[in-house]
């Protein structure tokens, strides 16, 4: 294991979580819905950008708490539910999950590296996407197709556009 | 001793918070009944602020643009190649102003010649997620919109209302793959169910192979489904194909076809006839009974009107008049006045072919012109 290695790879939890104000904590999930709400309307093939999903991400991992992660997942997957014409609860559960492994994950990561950061990104789209299916299909019984191509490649644009919010959103942090 | 639900505190949180939606979804899928609650909250907090982005949107377009415009006027007497490409902008800002124009005067005839009492609607958003064929309308129970309302454009069926909330409503486009409705074709009126795919193409659903439908041929709705009003255009087939036991018909929704920004909700519905069975109820002239004797068949023969089709028959037809109203028979001696006015030719009543009751006497024809009948020459 080389240093850069071990630099990712902390061996003990991280103790320096990131704060953010009571407003950017609430203005920033409301502004990715409305995102998602309203932008496509215009720009349609923006409706496969998973803004919710990414600042789902983004919170859990720079709070370092899986409790925290898990409840800011239930929130906004909440919230896009209620968006949505499916029964509540589904993207709640997903997004759940994505926030307490992403609490998980930077207790042992060093979640500031933008590689990391786009491997994340990836993944966690993926997974977010992966589980919704099986959720739907299991839970609502809708036979619902799942593009695996498709499926990737929107997981690597997601990723990508990962990196520029993510670091937009660095900026809002409180300094203390 | 340390208990294990505090040592593995985070995994017992998400499992109680994920066990606590569980329910929460099982109780709506059992119930078939929403959580309103939580909804009214998420769109009253959502939908106005995406009402006011719109509004300051169509507001503040068109005088951005007109000022960028005017500031182009100004390049234009420096520049010829600027004042090229601003006056593309123009060109394009005019065609889509002009666009939307059409598009609202359409929808204006349309909501005032249709029998259906409908109230106009404008886009403000879509649903969440990225399969998602939601959107939401600036209509809500205020306007008296209620669940389950039909949503149309002139061009055809849209969707349907899926929840309705104060300031807004939920529509589901009929690209939904949850989306239903009762659908008939125009020409041989075939009766399907129409299936939301999740793109943009629609599949009419349990039509038997065997019955007839024609790539292109127009489906409308049947009014079956007690949503939508029979008779409103929903598209033409793309495909047909047989399959294992329904025909697979494809049909292309008519009503995107001029883009989605302005909807029409039906608040009350009235059924329409199909065009095709508009026109089919114009009754085809029936022939008459064939005739069951001879003399039914002389007496037929007269009754016929004489067609004249050419000039020659409508001139032998006027000699004939004339000399039976001067008593002449022709091939015989003299020569009748063809200067003078011959009588009109009553018209021939027109009976309903095929339609008198049985046993009806009928009437012989009057004779048209008054005097002995005429010769064959």
């Amino acid at each position: 294991m080389n240093d850069y290695s071990e630099h990712l790879l902390l061996d003990k939890p991280r103790k320096t979580s990131s704060h953010f104000s009571v407003w950017v904590t609430l203005v920033v999930p409301f502004a990715a819905i409305l995102f998602q709400v309203y932008v496509p309307l215009f720009f349609q093939y923006l409706s496969y950008l998973e803004l919710p999903l990414l600042v789902t991400v983004y919170f859990s991992l720079m709070r370092r708490q899986p409790l925290a992660g898990t409840f800011i997942g239930a929130g906004i997957g909440l919230v896009q539910d209620s968006l949505s014409h499916q029964p509540l609860g589904m993207f709640g559960i997903v997004k759940t999950l994505v926030g307490y492994f992403a609490g998980n994950v930077s207790m042992r990561f060093e979640v500031d590296n933008p590689v990391l950061r786009f491997i994340l990104g990836f993944f966690f789209f993926f997974f977010h996407q992966f589980f919704y299916w099986v959720l739907t299909r299991a839970l609502l019984g809708q036979q619902l197709g799942f593009d695996l191509t498709q499926t990737l490649m929107l997981g690597v644009l997601n990723a990508l556009v990962a990196l520029p919010l993510f670091h937009f959103l660095d900026k809002l942090k409180e300094t203390s | 001793m340390e208990f294990p639900v505090s040592r593995y505190r985070n995994l017992t949180v998400l499992l109680l918070v994920i066990l606590a939606q569980l329910l929460l979804l099982g109780y709506q899928v059992r119930t078939n009944q929403d959580v309103r609650l939580i909804r009214v909250w998420a769109i009253t907090a959502v939908t106005p602020t995406a009402r006011l982005l719109e509004a300051g949107r169509s507001n503040t377009v068109g005088v951005l643009e007109n000022y960028f415009l005017l500031v182009g006027v100004r390049e234009r007497n420096r520049q010829l190649e600027a004042e090229l490409g601003k006056l593309k902008l123009e060109n394009q800002y005019l065609k889509s102003e002009l666009a939307t124009a059409d598009r609202a005067r359409a929808l204006n005839a349309f909501q005032s010649r249709s029998p259906s009492r409908t109230i106009a609607a404008r886009i403000i958003g879509t649903g969440t997620g990225t399969n998602s064929k939601v959107v939401f309308v600036d209509r809500g129970s205020t306007s008296g919109v209620l669940h389950g309302m039909a949503v149309i454009t002139p061009d055809g069926i849209v969707g349907k209302v899926l929840a309705v909330y104060p300031t807004a409503s939920q529509v589901m486009l009929i690209t939904d793959p949850s989306f239903a409705a009762g659908v008939v074709s125009q020409k041989n009126l075939v009766h399907g169910t129409l299936k939301g795919q999740g793109h943009s193409t629609c599949l009419v659903d349990y039509v038997q192979n065997e019955e007839k439908v024609e790539q292109g041929e127009l489906f409308f709705t049947s009014g079956d489904d007690r949503v939508f009003p029979k008779g409103l255009p929903v598209g033409a087939a793309n495909v047909v194909r047989a399959g294992r036991t329904f025909k697979e018909i494809y049909i292309v929704p008519s009503g995107f076809q001029s883009g989605l920004e302005e909807v029409l909700i039906v608040l009350e519905g009235v059924h329409q006839q199909l065009p095709a069975a508009q026109a089919s109820a114009q009754a085809a002239p029936l022939l008459p009974r064939p005739p069951e004797t001879p003399a039914d068949a002389a007496a037929q023969k007269t009754q016929t009107p004489l067609v004249l089709n050419t000039d020659a028959d409508r001139m032998r037809e006027q000699y004939k008049r004339i000399g039976e109203a001067q008593g002449h028979v022709f091939g015989g001696p003299g020569t009748p006045n063809f200067n003078i006015k011959p009588p009109a030719q009553p018209k021939p009543v027109q009976k309903p072919a095929g339609n008198a009751p049985e046993g009806s006497p009928e009437k012989p024809p009057e004779n048209p012109v008054e005097g002995p009948p005429p010769t064959r020459p």
